[in-house]
């Protein structure tokens, strides 16, 4: 069992880890300023004038409203897909012959352009949240359901028959050694999908003008307020970097120390 | 007594017979070295015994309780500790307390330390994975223990160090157990008896009992018992043979 000491000591690598974040976006926003040098105030606002844009952004209520609209429709549509995804995949990478039919589908999924699925979910659905839920959902479906699969489907089977030399039973096994092999793969398709979801999300909103962050885009482009824009944009980022930070990454740390102790040094912090 | 009895064993791979009439008998608390050419089918018969693969016929009797596998890589979860991988043998059931006793009694005589059973398999060494494997297998309270060339990985001193845990803990009235090598020294040095497959798979070709028990037999016996069957016992002419048939 993980250690008090040790919980402390990865929670303050993980919170210094941070630093080198800082550091990346600090270059990130550096090369944003040479830009902005570069062409002006009306095609980039320098990122300082879009930070307080977004800063003034967030002194108003309505604007946490709209975050959270987006946010709860982006998220409400990932764990769709991920329940969905994950149970499907899951029985896929158990049956060989199931993959095999359900692939085709799964690039033609992946081939049908998501402005594609927009218009076919408006009409079904109309402009509201459903069809920004179900677009969030579409997009980061087949990467689940691939990531499970194949998490299955490559599962260590020695391991499998070691299990079985114990005499462990079906339901012991799948929970023990195959799920947390699965796990494994998911959970870096899982922080992608998040990001699809996200993206998804906004886009759909744009485009079906269903409120949330999507419309406030909208808005900004006809006002041509480039600076709002950006800052939208930056808030939108921002809470998916908090999901991701606040919720995937600890659960995917608790659940991998193991990994964490194979790294060598440099790798780790 | 018998305590394992596989009758008429036959098995094939895509057609292709790997096993024809195996039979063999293990006494209570016996341990037997299955030795054969490689390709032979002394994996597949071990699998078959231990109901990890379903012959195409014959019948298998076990009269023991629990069973274990020794595999010839470790098969250590890699996101458990040694204390969990020893543990994943326990019954559900047991309390903690219980559950840390039996974890301990195992490590304990695999020779592995307290300290390292907080490591995850990758911070061990392949001596150390092996012993876990090993504990991992004694602390299923198995009264058979299955060994499929575990140690070949190992270097000698440490191979030998191996041989004695499984000395101390098998055979000797305790458990039964059948250990399959290609090393007649380490055959020889462990078995009560040393059992040979016919080197196509069609049944037991012939067996030799080894005197004094293992534990009691010193280097230099150990040395002339291995010098004689390999030159001058016609039973063990094939024993070294290279036939890569299949992979295990």
């Amino acid at each position: 069992m993980p250690s008090l000491a040790g919980r402390i000591s990865r929670t303050a690598q993980f919170l210094w880890s941070g630093w080198s974040g800082l550091a990346g976006l600090s270059v990130f926003a550096a090369l944003w300023q040479v830009a902005h040098e570069a062409y002006g105030n009306f095609i980039l606002p320098s990122p300082l004038e879009t930070l307080a844009a977004a800063t003034a952004l967030l002194g108003e209520a309505s604007s946490w409203q709209l975050l959270l609209t987006t946010s709860s429709r982006a998220l409400s549509g990932f764990a769709l897909a991920g329940a969905i995804g994950t149970m499907a995949g899951c029985l896929a990478g158990f049956h060989p012959a199931l993959l095999r039919l359900v692939q085709p589908q799964i690039t033609l999924m992946l081939g049908v352009p998501p402005i594609a699925w927009i218009v076919l979910l408006m009409i079904w659905f109309g402009t509201g949240s459903a069809t920004v839920t179900t677009t969030a959902a579409i997009a980061c479906l087949p990467i689940v359901f691939l990531g499970a699969a194949e998490g299955i489907a490559n599962r260590d089977r020695l391991l499998d028959d070691m299990a079985l030399s114990l005499g462990m039973g079906r339901v012991r096994r799948f929970v023990r050694i195959t799920v947390p092999q699965m796990l494994n793969r998911l959970f870096s398709i899982l922080i992608m999908a998040l990001g699809t979801a996200f993206k998804a999300a906004v886009m759909a909103e744009l485009l079906a003008n269903a409120g949330g962050i999507g419309e406030a885009l909208a808005v900004s482009r006809s006002n041509l307020d480039v600076a709002n824009a950006l800052a939208w944009i930056l808030l939108s980022v921002s809470a998916l970097l908090a999901v991701e930070y606040g919720l995937i990454q600890p659960t995917r740390s608790e659940l991998e120390v193991w990994r964490h102790a194979a790294r060598p040094w440099g790798v780790k912090r | 007594m018998s305590t394992l009895t596989l009758s008429d064993i036959g098995h094939a791979f895509l057609g292709r017979t790997v096993l024809d009439q195996v039979t063999l008998d293990i006494g209570d608390g016996e341990l037997v070295a299955l030795v054969g050419p490689s390709g032979c089918g002394k994996s597949t018969l071990l699998h078959i015994a231990a109901g990890l693969v379903e012959p195409r016929h014959g019948r298998i009797n076990r009269t023991y309780g629990r069973h274990a596998v020794v595999f010839q890589e470790p098969r250590l979860l890699p996101w458990a500790t040694a204390r969990k991988n020893i543990g994943m043998a326990l019954p559900e059931k047991l309390s903690v307390r219980d559950r840390h006793d039996h974890i301990f009694a195992a490590a304990a005589a695999a020779a592995l330390e307290d300290e390292d059973l907080d490591k995850y398999p990758v911070q061990l060494s392949g001596g150390m994975k092996q012993r876990t494997a090993i504990a991992r297998a004694l602390a299923s309270e198995a009264d058979f223990l299955f060994f499929d060339e575990p140690f070949t990985a190992l270097d000698p001193a440490l191979r030998r160090h191996m041989q004695d845990i499984v000395i101390r803990h098998v055979g000797s009235g305790k458990r039964g157990g059948l250990f399959i090598t290609h090393d007649m020294a380490e055959a020889v040095r462990i078995a009560h008896r040393v059992v040979v497959l016919d080197r196509r798979g069609n049944g037991i070709s012939g067996e030799r009992y080894i005197s004094l028990m293992p534990g009691e037999r010193d280097e230099r016996m150990i040395f002339e018992t291995v010098q004689h069957f390999m030159k001058e016992d016609p039973l063990f002419r094939h024993v070294e043979d290279l036939d890569e048939r299949r992979a295990g």
